[in-house]
């Protein structure tokens, strides 16, 4: 055996775990749901090939008008992540040095020690009737009866964010961190403000940690469950929920990977023309 | 040029008792200065000596912590480095990778308000002024080391500051390349006409550049010069050092005659120099002596040095051959310690064999003695 050859038998051993990796978790399983979600069923346990499961989504409003929903506030939830996320990076990257910018690097990791069930129960502890936050602004008087801050899009919001930060933080960080201070002079040097080097120097430079971030922050908001469904109680529907009914409740299979195949696709076309629409490519933002 | 020696002159550029601590650490200590229309001002010193510190308050991006600095005889200490007359081109250029060329250069024209057909104009003048036309749509990588580095002066000139600050822009360059821009650096600044402050440790560079010179040493001025003046009449012994190629001798003073001292060194050498820097040396003070390789005469044969003033028979230890700048190593035959000479043009001594005996001689003016340095920064030929 020659060494290019040889060469290449340790390339494809060391390259087999993710193949299988991916072919038998990913790849089988969409196969096995996009034949599953073109089933109609016919009679009891009888099925023949269509597409009814996508035409019933379309015809049902409460289909497409949670799932328009859901779109809509995974990227209104997307923008506010990395609004605040981005002075929250720019501080940590180039405003601190040495220890403390570790620490509240790690700040912002320590939310992610207790699981995300955990998490959410504490924001309701906060946020309920009978919460910390209703009975401090009674004791203070400023509300004369008990506030019920959850089941509402906003409560569903801050919890999003809350999730999201670190997945927007670290890309952030370690590409303002990239960013050589002398630019940032260089900006002020030759007459520009604050503003300017921002939107000339700073911005252009984090673009692929920004497009990163906002992709991986999406597509966590947009597959999302226990915070929409924890928070947002009835009052609030978000579409994995609708999968999730489709699946465990309602036993159909069928509608259920129809849905979830359209979410698939919903995703993928927002993150594409998101990438379009900052000049980015995939490779660009995740190499 | 220094403002003892003409305080009615005005400058483009001044600083005045300049100070700026770091906690108990004095990066600047009381520098004053000032700076003509047109100049090319360098700023020589070691590593940490505080001379970028000086360049970065200029620039706005540090307060200092007392002490003023005008340009055009206005104090902009209160002014932000955005409304500074002053440009910075920076140690890594700092050119922007995410636009063009031409963007890079129209960045600050636009800053300014002009027109965009203003910009246009601008942009390509300044693109042909530095031998670059039709490279405005270039990204930034697809030029050269050289390439970039006039792209980033460009970029300052077009702003017509009052002055250009340089932080070491030659250090990221390969030598062959350095050498070039020196010469290409002084003829931009002709071209231009604008005031350059560069900053460097590299006394070539600031030899070759500069109409003056400032040799800065642990935050201070230790004289501001001509390059001339620096190299042939140096004020101190951290100037005598640190311009140019020298020898040193340590000694004490044992003797003053009405033109010179004698200095015997430890090693009990007597050695006649004149005492320099504006000082007059007491018998029994502590010296360093310091002579140029080219004020050293060398000859196989003794009577060629026997009229000198201080005369040492030693043998070659090599010969370090540099064309026109060849330069002989000799050991002294007394003392051990090794002489550093500079070999005449005419290649006469090419011939020279290792361990071969030679005589060297040189005048008592032309050794100078100054007060010991604390710290030695050069090597010593003998103690």
């Amino acid at each position: 055996m020659n060494i290019q050859t040889a060469s290449r038998l340790s390339l494809l051993l060391l390259l087999a775990p993710l193949g299988l990796w991916l072919v038998v978790l990913i790849v089988l399983p969409h196969v096995d749901m996009f034949l599953i979600s073109l089933h109609e069923k016919t009679a009891p346990r009888v099925f023949e090939y269509g597409t009814a499961n996508y035409t019933e989504f379309f015809t049902e409003p409460l289909y497409w008008r949670t799932f328009t929903r859901t779109a809509v506030m995974s990227i209104m939830a997307t923008t506010l992540t990395l609004l605040i996320g981005f002075p929250v990076s720019y501080y940590i990257a180039k405003m601190l040095r040495g220890r403390l910018k570790s620490f509240l690097f790690l700040l912002c990791l320590v939310p992610f020690w207790v699981s995300e069930l955990v998490r959410t129960f504490g924001w309701m502890i906060l946020l309920r009737e009978s919460g910390v936050i209703s009975n401090v602004l009674q004791w203070v008087g400023i509300a004369q009866g008990p506030v019920e801050m959850l089941y509402n899009d906003a409560t569903i919001m801050i919890g999003l964010v809350y999730t999201s930060m670190l997945f927007m933080v670290v890309p952030l960080v370690s590409t303002l961190d990239s960013l050589d201070d002398s630019l940032v002079e260089a900006g002020y040097d030759l007459g520009g403000n604050a503003f300017t080097v921002l939107r000339r120097i700073i911005i252009p430079h984090a673009m692929p940690g920004i497009v990163s971030g906002c992709i991986v922050v999406f597509m966590l908001t947009l597959g999302n469950y226990l915070t929409p469904v924890l928070l947002g109680g009835k009052n609030s529907l978000w579409f994995t929920e609708m999968i999730y009914t489709q699946f465990i409740t309602r036993f159909n299979w069928e509608l259920g990977a129809a849905f979830g195949f359209l979410l698939l696709v919903l995703s993928s076309l927002i993150v594409w023309s998101g990438l379009k629409l900052s000049r980015q490519t995939l490779t660009e933002t995740m190499g | 040029m220094n403002d003892t020696t003409d305080k009615a002159a005005t400058f483009d550029l001044e600083c005045r008792n300049l100070v700026r601590r770091f906690g108990d650490f004095v990066a600047v200590d009381d520098v004053s200065f000032g700076i003509p229309q047109g100049d090319f001002f360098s700023i020589l010193g070691p590593s940490g000596c505080g001379k970028t510190t000086i360049l970065r308050m200029m620039a706005g991006f540090l307060q200092p912590t007392s002490g003023d600095i005008l340009i055009k005889e206005n104090s902009v200490l209160d002014m932000p480095p955005n409304r500074r007359p002053v440009n910075m081109v920076f140690q890594q250029l700092a050119l922007f990778p995410m636009m063009s060329v031409g963007e890079n250069i129209a960045y600050g024209l636009q800053r300014k308000g002009l027109g965009k057909s203003d910009i246009a104009d601008k942009v390509r003048s300044a693109l042909d002024r530095i031998g670059l036309p039709g490279s405005g749509d270039k990204s930034i990588k697809q030029l050269s080391g050289g390439q970039q580095q006039r792209v980033a002066i460009a970029r300052c000139l077009v702003l017509e500051p009052a002055a250009l600050l340089l932080d070491e822009p030659l250090g990221a360059l390969d030598l062959k390349l350095r050498e070039h821009m020196k010469i290409e650096l002084k003829k931009m600044q002709d071209k231009f006409g604008t005031t350059f402050i560069y900053i460097t440790h590299d006394q070539s560079e600031a030899l070759v550049m500069s109409d003056h010179v400032a040799v800065m040493n642990e935050g201070h001025f230790e004289q501001i010069g001509t390059p001339q003046d620096l190299y042939y009449h140096p004020d101190t012994a951290f100037v005598a050092a640190f311009v140019g190629e020298t020898n040193r001798w340590h000694g004490r003073v044992e003797q003053i005659n009405k033109d010179g001292i004698k200095v015997v060194t430890a090693d009990g050498v007597p050695l006649l120099a004149t005492s320099a820097g504006g000082e007059q040396h007491q018998a029994g003070a502590e010296v360093d002596i310091f002579v140029r390789p080219e004020s050293v005469v060398i000859a196989t044969d003794a009577d060629r040095v026997s009229s000198m003033d201080n005369r040492i028979t030693g043998d070659l230890v090599s010969i370090l051959f540099n064309g026109a700048n060849s330069r002989a190593l000799i050991r002294d035959r007394q003392t051990g310690g090794e002489l550093d000479v500079a070999l005449p043009q005419t290649g006469e001594f090419s011939h020279l064999k290792r361990g071969q005996e030679v005589h060297l001689g040189w005048g008592m003016a032309q050794a100078k003695a100054f007060a010991a340095l604390t710290d030695s920064g050069t090597k010593e030929v003998g103690t």
